[in-house]
């Protein structure tokens, strides 16, 4: 399996302006098994790439394939789990888990043991019979896992998917992820404006540049699973991609001071 | 306890009626309630409606033709609905037609009702159509803008077709609004048929049977015919409502 993005660039039209561009010539290859992160403060088009991964945004320019294959975005290839909440609130947990299985006619019975499998995997299995609105937030972005899992894509797209939780829930969900990752070994694209979430779940992270988002460096993470948040070389990390973050801000305000100078 | 207080102001009503028409003394302008109870007793007695059809009759002839015309807007309202909510250009190109008849109450067609359909059952269920039917169209375009663009994109990516989306997600995303858009036009519907039932050449119905005990001076028939078309409105409201908590009780749960 691979994911091929070349020259990958994005604008929104706005009326009587210029348009906006929110990406500007990503390229990134993703292989097998991997778990990249992409990280880049608020508005730097991260959303929009990964809706672009999914199919569900065209590109303006560039290209991206996978296994040779242009994106199809009903094709089951990927599974997108969005940064806002996206369950289905008249179904049951388990029902919301199957959705994907029926949308490929799979029969009932290997489906509602599909979804347990994956339930049980997220830990909820418990929960089943139960309607969305009876899960906290951190519950449900479980079971949007799993919902994406079920239907065994090849890349789990995953954008700020424990952005709005408390710091305990998402510590402890990344966690979690970590571990059914290398049970199913998935490749995942995961999205985040957080410097320690980002090194601390991935093998590589796209450190993006704010607007228009364009790749500033690809960080290399070698550091061995599990990973400790207080450890030398993990600061060391962090620190090094949060230079990269403040850098990529700083041109922005030099060209204000200095403009001749860029 | 909440009962006791509910109950209070029409117990009070009841009373007043009484002592009202001891004194007024004409059951032509109000009737005693003693006159008005034996007609709700025996619903299916012809004697307490002078010689035309029984209460239950009646109730059943109105019932009938709201269902009729009812059902028939629901019909063409929620595909309608549906199609306007899902497509702009369907939305842009009916909206302002639309907006146009809206405001015309149903019972001001009665006369190009009768022109069109002439006197008889057709033009009933056509005036009964038009109150129903935009109450229920507006709703559902509303239900189904109101489901999530997420909840398509989810479905999308998880495989659904077209058609996939369209009865996985809009319809039961969209199912809770509609359904409020059908009670509140079978309200309506129920209103018109009383209306729609002094058309001439009618002669079964509750709005008939009210407006003949008023050519005979009966205005305990009248009450009584009155108390029926209230109960039913009641009852069927109450099912519309229970049907709302039974299925759709996750919209006011969700947060
Ligand atoms: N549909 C759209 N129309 C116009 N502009 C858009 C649209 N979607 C995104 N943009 C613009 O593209 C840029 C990137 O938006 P995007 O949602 O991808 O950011 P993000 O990195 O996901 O931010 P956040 O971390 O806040 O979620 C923003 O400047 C935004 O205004
Ligand atoms: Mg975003």
């Amino acid at each position: 399996m691979t994911l091929i993005i070349q020259d990958l660039s994005k604008e929104f039209p706005v009326p009587n302006q210029a348009p906006i561009l929110s990406l500007s010539k990503i390229s990134l290859t993703v292989g097998e098994e991997e778990f990249v992160s992409i990280l880049g403060p608020s508005g730097c088009g991260k959303t929009t790439l990964l809706r672009i991964i999914a199919g569900l945004d065209s590109a303006t320019s560039g290209s991206i394939t996978l296994d040779g294959e242009t994106i199809d975005r009903r094709s089951s290839q990927m599974a997108m789990i969005f940064q806002e909440y996206s369950l289905y609130p008249w179904r049951t947990v388990i029902d919301n888990v199957t959705f994907g299985l029926e949308m490929q006619n799979t029969a009932k019975r290997p489906a509602r043991d599909t979804a347990m499998k994956y339930l049980n995997l997220v830990g909820l299995a418990e929960f089943a019979e139960r309607f969305p609105y009876e899960l906290s937030g951190g519950m449900r972005q479980r079971v949007a896992v799993a919902r994406a899992m079920a239907i065994e894509p090849k890349i789990l797209l995953m954008d700020e998917p424990f952005g709005a939780l408390d710091a305990q829930t998402r510590n402890m969900l990344q966690k979690e992820l970590l571990e059914i990752w290398e049970k199913t070994k998935k490749t995942v694209l995961f999205v985040t404006h957080s410097v320690d979430e980002a090194v601390y779940l991935s093998d590589r992270i796209i450190v993006l540049t704010p607007r228009p988002g364009r790749i500033r460096e690809i960080v290399e993470n070698p550091l061995a699973r599990p990973r400790d948040r207080t450890s030398p070389e993990f600061a060391r990390i962090r620190r090094h991609v949060l230079d990269l973050i403040n850098e990529s801000s700083q041109p922005k305000e030099d060209l204000i001071v200095h403009p001749p100078s860029l | 306890m909440r009962s006791p207080r509910i109950l209070l102001l029409p117990v009070l009503l009841i009373v007043g009626w009484e002592v009202a028409a001891y004194f007024i003394d004409n059951p032509f302008v109000l009737p005693s309630l003693s006159t008005v109870i034996p007609i709700l007793l025996h619903p299916f007695s012809t004697e307490y409606t002078l010689g035309t059809g029984s209460l239950v009759e009646n109730a059943a002839a109105s019932l009938f033709r709201v269902a009729s015309g009812f059902l028939l807007a629901a019909i063409i309202a929620i595909p309608l609905g549906i199609g306007m909510g899902r497509s702009s250009f369907l939305h842009d190109f009916l909206d302002s037609t639309i907006e146009l008849l809206r405001p015309i109450p149903p019972l001001a067609w009665v006369p190009l009702a009768l022109a069109w359909f002439k006197i008889g059952f057709v033009s009933i269920v056509f005036i009964i159509f038009i109150g129903a039917f935009f109450p229920i169209l507006l709703n559902t375009i509303d239900g189904v803008k109101s489901v999530k663009k997420t909840w398509v994109e989810v479905a999308e990516t998880l495989g659904a077709r077209e058609t996939d989306v369209l009865t996985k997600v809009i319809l039961p995303g969209s199912a809770p609004t509609v359904w409020t858009g059908l009670r509140v036009g079978f309200g309506i519907a129920w209103m018109c048929v009383v209306a729609a039932e002094w058309m001439p050449g009618i002669s079964l119905g509750l709005g008939y049977l009210i407006l003949y005990a008023y050519n005979f001076g009966q205005t305990n028939l009248i009450i009584a015919g009155m108390v029926v078309i209230g109960v039913i409105g009641i009852l069927i409201d109450q099912v519309f409502r229970a049907g709302e908590r039974r299925w759709f009780s996750w919209r006011s749960l969700e947060r």
